[in-house]
């Protein structure tokens, strides 16, 4: 399928502040936005002040996740379905110029005769595999399924066997016990420093970890709250919005949970809640959370309204980011550009990224279709674009 | 026999009827996906179901099982039904 495309200049840099980024002067900064009617890449010169629009891609399809690989640096994949038909996904092997549909998309195993089988509405998730393995991807489901393609994304099977795992389904509760858009596998997380060392989480069903290659996996909970009243000790309470591992320490993790903010250190295996470090009047409830490239103390969350009947909005209708720089033990708040009032912004767990400048760009999309974007680390904010579709995932990537 | 294709499948075919054999429904789909490959898996999902917003009608009749007999004459028509905004 053709994507429809143009190419045009938008968004000019207004802060005075920002500092031009000072790492990779022939490498320039492209932001991938996925969005609930299409997708657009944004190419930023070397200071990320000049962006140019590419897009919309599939005008029209949902698109829930588009990620570059960067074993290449060319190769995108972009995970799509529509209101109303069933899933597919699309691969370009030259940066969104030309895409292809892919051969075979993640689905689930054709139920036996009298056995109830579950139908994938969306792939959630995408991430590519270790850097010694060219080629092969992982996504996540919703309903919950992990899947592995090993040949680019073209073909897609069931991962480890977890999809049809009895301990592993009642984990995952049933298709109502999810999020408003379906429950989702996702935060799929490959140790660059072992290919068969994973993560992934559930909404709901937790954190869990393989050191084996996917042959057997432990959950990991300990440390985590669940909803009052609920057994902390049953998965299917555990409701993981995002998690992170350090690239510049891969045995640290972040997560942003439906019950806090959480550090794990391994080989460690209870979480810590760093949250509760963040002021009263916020709270730590959020869904997405981004880490610092380079420094695994810096860490990046978003705080939302989880009182009452959970607006999930900006608390107070007014957005902002909270920073951590010492690991978590304290919290400064970042939000100078950004609305100081009336902005009941959401923003959802994959529609945060970091890029990896120096100083560190920060962006986000709301799911009121604003791309906001940070130069300096979360200091200072400016509005990239506006007027989009409802955002639903924001990833980035340094291209030579 | 013919098929009608709807307007968000048609990135597929091209055009609004094509050409498909097969003794059943099942079978005309699984023709059409070897013409037009993906198609099939956007109407029908991995547990052989109709997927939630198609609707297939032979001869005018609402099929909802995908086992349904065709025979050479029959006129099928896949129509989207389209909600929300």
């Amino acid at each position: 399928m053709a994507a429809k495309k143009k190419t045009r200049t938008v968004a000019k840099a207004k802060s005075k502040r920002a500092a031009p980024a000072r790492g990779g002067k022939s490498r320039h900064t492209l932001v991938m936005v996925s969005t609930r009617k299409g997708a657009w890449l944004f190419h930023g010169d070397a200071a990320r002040r000049e962006w140019r629009t590419d897009g919309p891609h599939f005008l029209g399809q949902i698109i829930h996740h588009m990620v570059l690989d960067p074993r290449d640096g060319k190769t995108l994949l972009a995970a799509a379905s529509t209101g109303h038909l069933g899933p597919t996904m699309f691969r370009s092997r030259d940066l969104g110029r030309t895409w292809k549909e892919v051969a075979r998309p993640p689905a689930f195993r054709q139920a036996g005769a009298g056995e109830k089988g579950r139908s994938v509405k969306h792939t959630f998730w995408l991430t590519p595999a270790h850097a010694d393995e060219p080629g092969v991807w992982y996504a996540g489901t919703s309903p919950q399924g992990l899947f592995r393609s090993e040949d680019g994304g073209e073909n897609w099977a069931a991962f480890s066997g977890l999809n049809d795992d009895p301990q592993y389904r009642a984990r995952m509760g049933t298709e109502q016990d999810g999020t408003p858009d379906g429950p989702k596998l996702h935060s799929i997380i490959v140790d660059p420093r072992d290919p068969r060392h994973l993560y992934f989480a559930m909404s709901s069903g937790g954190v869990h970890e393989t050191v084996d290659g996917g042959k057997n996996w432990t959950p990991l909970i300990d440390g985590l709250a669940v909803v009052e009243g609920l057994d902390a000790k049953n998965l299917a309470f555990h409701d993981p919005h995002c998690v992170r591992l350090c690239p510049s320490n891969p045995d640290r993790l972040y997560q942003q949970n439906h019950c806090g903010i959480y550090r794990l250190d391994r080989p460690g295996k209870s979480w810590k809640r760093i949250g509760e470090a963040m002021p009263k009047k916020v709270g730590d409830i959020g869904f997405p959370m981004t880490v610092h490239p380079r420094d695994h103390d810096v860490a990046w969350v978003l705080p939302m309204d989880g009182q009452s009947v959970w607006p999930r909005t900006s608390i107070k209708g007014e957005p902002c980011i909270y920073g951590t720089r010492d690991g978590g033990k304290s919290w400064q708040r970042l939000a100078k550009g950004l609305p100081k009032s009336q902005a009941w912004w959401t923003v959802k767990r994959q529609a945060m990224a970091a890029d990896g400048g120096d100083p560190v760009g920060l962006y986000f999309g709301t799911t009121s279709g604003e791309l906001w974007m940070s130069r300096d680390e979360g200091k200072t904010w400016d509005c990239m674009a506006r007027h989009l579709p409802e955002i639903y995932a924001v990833e980035t990537a340094a291209l030579g | 026999m013919q098929v009608l294709i709807p307007t968000p499948l048609r990135s597929y075919t091209d055009q609004s009827f094509v050409e498909a054999q097969g003794g059943t429904l099942g079978a005309l789909l699984r023709d059409l996906d070897r013409r037009y490959p993906g198609i099939r898996f956007r109407m029908v999902d991995e547990q052989e179901q109709i997927r939630r917003h198609i609707r297939i009608f032979v001869n005018g009749a609402q099929i909802f099982d995908i086992a349904h007999s065709l025979q050479p004459a029959d006129e099928v028509c896949v129509v989207q039904a389209l909600s929300g905004g």
